[in-house]
């Protein structure tokens, strides 16, 4: 894991996002929620300093953020591609869309490209089953994409 | 509050948003602002009308006139034709199938013709941002009832009789749980409301929390009144930033108005609710487990008994209810329970919400009284198959559920038939699938999700599916034999008898289901290595019809592996060893001389 320092200042955010739930060790999720909102990720040092202050072992700490699908501890490229695979858009042709942005992107399900422009990750249905096949692109959604259309969805953040 | 002579109603659920309807609605505001009309039309962005296929939806009230996929641009000419010349633009009218006829009212439409709504009865009329439009379509009068007149044995009573099931998917009782939290002793009991929706193509909770919020917090205070707790909880999945924003509003504004907070309008009883947020684990939605991760702990479930009303949140009795359960509570008590008995099936009353979704005409959200049928959902309220194929299977209850086909479609839908047919209700993910699917690959598809949201506490669960997913993988390979077939069927039910929680015990189910019912398509995968959708890439052969052929040598150019040999103006020929199967010949030939068999 890349080993990045972390400056005073994002440490006494930290510290004032831990001490806004009150150091409590049950409220661990809403700080780790909390804290990749900050940092965007969950690097190991976070988890140490968030550790530290909730007076629980690194190992729960890491426990949990390992646990929960929404949690990374890898940073996310500048634009998030999220292909949804629940079972509407399943149905309705999402993995040929997946297939199609490997190809285009050239990176896994679970990457970041090398030049952190983008990253691949599927998620588990977010309700817009009417649109299916759905993309979301950081917030945006993108409704009935079929795999010819992934080009023009990368064209318009490759400008 | 002002008096609108007219309604503008906007559709602002996840759906619609995507579609861009928070722009529509910009439009429509400034518009009327423009013309100077802000005093008589009113502008509001509601919940989701269900009618997801044709969002963005706008309605016009009082006239009920039902405007489909409206862009931001068709802002003006509404205001300019319908408002104010009161002519209805009829190109943005729904268009019945079968007819062609312009429908305006919604009443009339086959989609929400055999619908009642219940749960979803403030969804696409009131603005959920706006407290008062609630207790305008009697918000809070239950409560207050339940409060002012009645004690917690009286409101139990009526809920036990009413009938009501948890409508998260496993169907107990709702008056008996709060029963039995009543009658747990403790200092401390928390209520808690599980919105955690993991279900893929499931999303009905999420439409009732952005669409009528209060309905949830004021049925979740009745069940403190009932039980006698004073703090709620809120466990709702960090994916869903609309709903939780729109709760957020709801609580603020109920405490404000004094309907939640100390000593609510006047009597000692005092009540609360707080946000807890889930993380993305579908386990999370097992009670014991959901209660973990409120705790700050990985979502692992534990064994029951104790049960969370006995011994949950912090080991404090606490009554986990499921957010389409708490929306039916307001009615049942202001309606009484012969009203909501009246409707339904024998063993299960009321309504259900199902999300209605996959290869048919009208994807949504509908709520129909428990025991209509199949058919009726998927034929009059769906509207058929898409593109006219035809129907083969519908999958009810999600990862947990199970596929039903064409001999079920009579069945009147209520917990026990679903079960009686190998599937169950879950919490109303309906998927319609049609003959393009390949059964096999849709039970590959629901095991590659359980394998991955297992949460590995118990071996059953954690590597018996993941062996299944392995055998499934290799049937669709090509690769499986007759006795994989009966692997399938032992291992499952060992997994079902011995896994620890509601996740394992029926992860095997969309195996168990399509093996019963497609039983002709798993032997054609082993024995005849075939797959009659075209759907297992492995199992098809690629050829090039002779007849058809003029030697272009556009696919042999396409080829990415030289699969494809031929000269010029000669017939070319695929090479079955080398083929991978990636289609690009198909895709290229312009003659249509690829086929595949």
């Amino acid at each position: 894991m890349a080993n990045i320092k972390l400056s005073a200042e994002k440490l006494d955010e930290l510290k004032a996002i831990c001490k806004s739930f009150k150091n409590d060790k049950g409220e661990l999720i809403n700080v780790l929620h909390k804290a990749q909102g900050l940092f965007g990720y969950l690097p190991a040092e976070v988890q140490e300093v968030i550790a530290k202050e909730l007076n629980i072992s690194v190992a729960h700490v890491y426990g949990v953020v390992s646990f929960y699908s929404f949690f990374t501890m890898l940073p996310k490229g500048e634009y998030p591609v999220s292909i949804c695979l629940g079972t509407a858009c399943y149905v309705r042709g999402a993995e040929k869309v997946i297939d199609e942005f490997k190809r285009i992107l050239n990176i896994n399900v679970g990457e970041t490209s090398p030049d952190g422009k983008f990253s691949l990750a599927c998620l588990r249905c977010v309700g817009a089953c009417g649109l299916a096949p759905v993309v979301l692109v950081g917030e945006k959604v993108y409704g009935r994409v079929a795999p010819d259309g992934v080009k023009d969805i990368v064209a318009e953040y490759t400008k | 509050m002002a008096k609108y002579k007219m309604h503008v109603l906007v559709c602002g659920g996840t759906g619609c948003h995507a579609s861009q309807s928070d722009l529509l609605l910009d439009n429509l505001k400034t518009i009327v602002a423009d013309k100077g009309l802000d005093n008589e039309v009113q502008v509001i962005a509601t919940g989701c009308f269900g009618f997801c296929e044709k969002g963005p939806i706008v309605k016009i009230m009082p006239d009920n006139t039902f405007y489909t996929q409206v862009t931001p641009e068709d802002a003006r000419e509404i205001i300019e034709e319908h408002l104010i010349k009161g002519r209805k633009v009829n190109r943005l009218l729904y268009v019945d199938p079968e007819n062609q006829e312009h429908i305006a009212d919604s009443k009339h439409m086959g989609f929400y013709k055999k619908q009642l709504r219940i749960a979803l009865r403030n969804c696409g009329f009131i603005d959920p941002e706006n407290i008062d439009e609630y207790i305008a379509r009697d918000g809070y009068e239950a409560m207050a009832k339940c409060l002012t007149e009645m004690t917690p044995q009286q409101v139990i009573d009526i809920m036990k009789k009413s009938g009501l099931r948890g409508r998260g998917g496993g169907g107990f009782p709702t008056g008996l749980k709060w029963e039995i939290t009543n009658r747990s002793v403790s200092d401390i009991k928390y209520v808690v409301c599980n919105a955690d929706e993991g279900d893929p193509g499931a999303f009905m909770d999420r439409s009732i929390l952005e669409g009528d919020p209060h309905s949830v917090i004021e049925a979740m205070a009745i069940c403190g009144y009932c039980i006698g707790g004073e703090h709620g909880l809120v466990y709702i999945r960090a994916e869903y930033p609309l709903a939780i924003n729109r709760l957020k509003i709801a609580i603020e504004q109920a405490r404000e108005y004094g309907l939640l907070g100390k000593n609510i309008l006047g009597s000692d009883f005092s009540f609360d609710i707080e946000l807890r947020y889930g993380a993305g684990a579908f386990v999370c939605g097992e009670e014991t487990a959901l209660i973990h991760s409120m705790e700050g702990l990985r979502g692992e479930p534990t064994v029951k008994p104790p049960f969370p009303s006995v011994s949950g949140y912090f080991e404090k009795p606490t009554n986990v209810n499921n957010v389409e359960t708490f929306a039916n509570v307001p009615v049942i008590i202001n309606k009484g329970a012969e009203w909501f008995s009246s409707i339904g099936s024998e063993k299960s009353k009321g309504t259900k919400v199902f999300a209605l979704a996959g290869k048919i005409n009208n994807v949504g959200l509908i709520e129909v009284p428990m025991g209509t049928t199949l058919r009726e959902v998927i034929y009059e309220i769906g509207g058929g198959i898409k593109d006219g194929k035809k129907f083969k299977a519908v999958q009810t209850g999600g990862p947990s559920g199970g596929c039903l086909t064409e001999k079920h479609l009579d069945v009147p839908i209520d917990y026990d038939n679903l079960i009686a047919s190998g599937s169950m209700m879950g919490s109303g993910g309906m998927i319609v699938m049609d003959e393009d699917d390949c059964m096999v690959s849709v039970a590959k598809f629901y095991l590659d999700f359980t394998v991955e949201e297992s949460c590995g506490k118990c071996s059953p669960c954690r590597i018996g599916n993941k062996r299944l997913y392995e055998i499934l993988d290799k049937i669709t390979q090509g690769k499986g034999t007759r006795d994989d077939i009966d692997r399938l069927r032992n291992l499952s039910t060992v997994i079902k008898d011995t896994a620890l929680c509601g996740l394992g015990q029926t992860s095997p189910n969309p195996v168990l289901s399509t093996i019963d019912n497609f039983w002709d398509e798993y032997i054609e995968h082993v024995t005849d290595k075939k797959c009659r959708s075209g759907q297992c890439k492995a199992l098809l052969q690629y050829f090039i019809d002779a007849e058809n052929c003029v030697g272009c040598t556009a696919c042999a150019r396409n080829c990415p592996v030289n699969a494809i040999a031929g000269e010029r103006k000669g017939i070319h020929v695929i090479d079955q060893t080398t083929c991978i199967k990636c289609g690009a010949c198909m895709e290229k030939c312009k003659f249509n001389a690829v086929y595949i068999k």
